[in-house]
């Protein structure tokens, strides 16, 4: 079974620092793919032209990114002399193999970015939570010891700023507008709420990274996050849940139901005829 | 051709120099400040007849011009007899908008597109903040609002001009 190969004990420490990188970089890379695939459904359908340009240009965005990683993620797997990452393949680890071939387990993305799209309010929030922890995440990576994901985060963390600002913007505007935008985000935060803790949570491949300085200690972004939430919220009228049952495990390949759905019509057309091209 | 070539540093710029941004087509790759770095690379370095290296940096990290652009870097120096190409992504330091030249700034504003404003303004979380002064392409006049902060492409913004009443794109500083 090709699954996750993070949990074996493995006596070389390079080795396993390497394969730790590897789920690491995938874990960055799933995140931004499939909420750009989830904010890719809206093209055609924003509730204006402008908004509608607006979110496709962040999907664009967040595709770079994780072609970004990827790239890397596949640069990693092809010089490790461990097993490649999909076993039904073969042939040489690529962006395309990684974003296409992998099932299911293999994902390592939060629960977050796999939640329905839903009405515009919920896919603004969705993407105010993600971006707020995107910044806050990328600006600590600016500093990692790894030299190919600083650059990845410095590049990015210009194009994150504006998707923060963009989506603070449409929360306040909800949340402090009409009586309806106002119930409808407000339905939004009880939805998404249990899929908030899972971004501060470490898992094995974050934690086993923070002493060499290579991962960023998600936990430690979480006050800061709560912050900017906070500021937000109060501007949009909005309260924050408390004491919320939180979800978590998609981090591990532990996901909900959607993210298959998701994963099919994406990877259809490279599983139903295998290489085919533009 | 393939025989006299000489190759140089300076051949190369201005090879690139003809090569230019598909979605702007008034603009160069070197206008947009897109090429970071020419290698040439000798015999041994790069056997049996030496080569040359383009090393570029993308605008927006998705921006899908990127790969048009690498293939058409290829193209313009096969055809000037070119054949070892190495071309290769470098993402740090991240592009600025700092990095295009007078002269494209120029080019832009003639082609219809607001010229990206010199000086870093709203590169902060801050919200609701809007550039000081676009100026509009059409008429010159700074009378000016923002109706979206994306465009028609990742690198652009949407204006519109409250004197002549044109929208026009506006190239964002970044």
């Amino acid at each position: 079974m090709p699954i996750t190969n993070s949990e074996f004990p493995i006596t070389n420490s390079q080795l396993l620092i390497t394969n730790q990188l590897i789920n690491y970089t995938l874990h960055l890379a799933d995140n931004t793919l499939i909420l750009a695939q989830q904010n890719s459904e809206w093209c055609g359908h924003g509730p204006i032209l402008e908004q509608d340009i607006a979110i496709t240009n962040i999907s664009l965005d967040l595709l770079g990114q994780a072609r970004n990683f990827y790239q890397y993620a596949a640069e990693l797997i092809n010089q490790s002399t461990s097993q490649p990452i999909n076993l039904l393949t073969s042939q040489p680890a690529t962006e395309d193999t990684l974003a296409y071939l992998r099932d299911n387990r293999e994902f390592r993305n939060c629960l977050l970015v796999e939640q329905e799209n839903g009405d515009w309010a919920k896919t603004i929030l969705r993407q105010f939570v993600f971006s707020n922890y995107q910044y806050l995440l990328y600006e600590k990576m600016q500093d990692s010891k790894d030299e190919a994901l600083r650059a990845i985060a410095e590049k990015a963390l210009k194009e994150v700023i504006y998707h923060l600002k963009w989506s603070s913007e449409w929360v306040i505007r909800l949340g402090d507008g009409t009586e309806e935008s106002n119930q409808r985000i407000n339905k939004a935060v009880i939805e998404l709420w249990p899929y908030v803790d899972e971004l501060f949570i470490n898992a094995a491949y974050e934690s086993a990274l923070i002493s060499n300085n290579i991962s960023v200690d998600v936990a430690s972004l979480k006050n800061l996050w709560m912050q900017k939430t906070k500021e937000i919220f109060a501007e949009a009228t909005l309260g924050i849940p408390e004491n919320i049952f939180a979800h978590k495990g998609g981090k591990q390949g532990m996901h909900t139901e959607r993210l298959g759905y998701i994963l099919a019509e994406m990877q259809f057309l490279q599983r139903a005829y295998p290489n085919s091209v533009w | 051709m393939t025989d006299e070539i000489i190759i140089n540093e300076k051949t190369v710029w201005e090879i690139l120099e003809t090569v230019t941004d598909p979605e702007i087509p008034v603009l160069s790759i070197i206008d947009l400040g897109i090429v970071r770095k020419i290698e040439i690379y000798n015999a041994v370095q790069k056997p049996p007849s030496g080569g040359v290296g383009v090393f570029i940096t993308p605008t927006y990290t998705g921006c899908p011009a990127m790969d048009v652009i690498r293939m058409n870097i290829r193209m313009a120096l096969l055809e000037n007899g070119f054949t070892n190409i190495d071309i290769k992504t470098i993402l740090s330091p991240a592009w600025t908008t700092d990095w295009m030249t007078e002269e494209g700034k120029q080019k832009l504003k003639a082609y219809g597109i607001a010229s990206p404003n010199s000086k870093q303004q709203v590169c902060t979380p801050g919200l609701f903040q809007e550039e000081e002064a676009v100026q509009c392409p059409h008429c010159n006049s700074y009378h000016t609002q923002m109706i979206s902060r994306f465009g028609s492409t990742a690198c652009k913004a949407l204006y519109k001009c409250n004197d002549c009443k044109e929208p026009f794109d506006y190239f964002k500083c970044h």
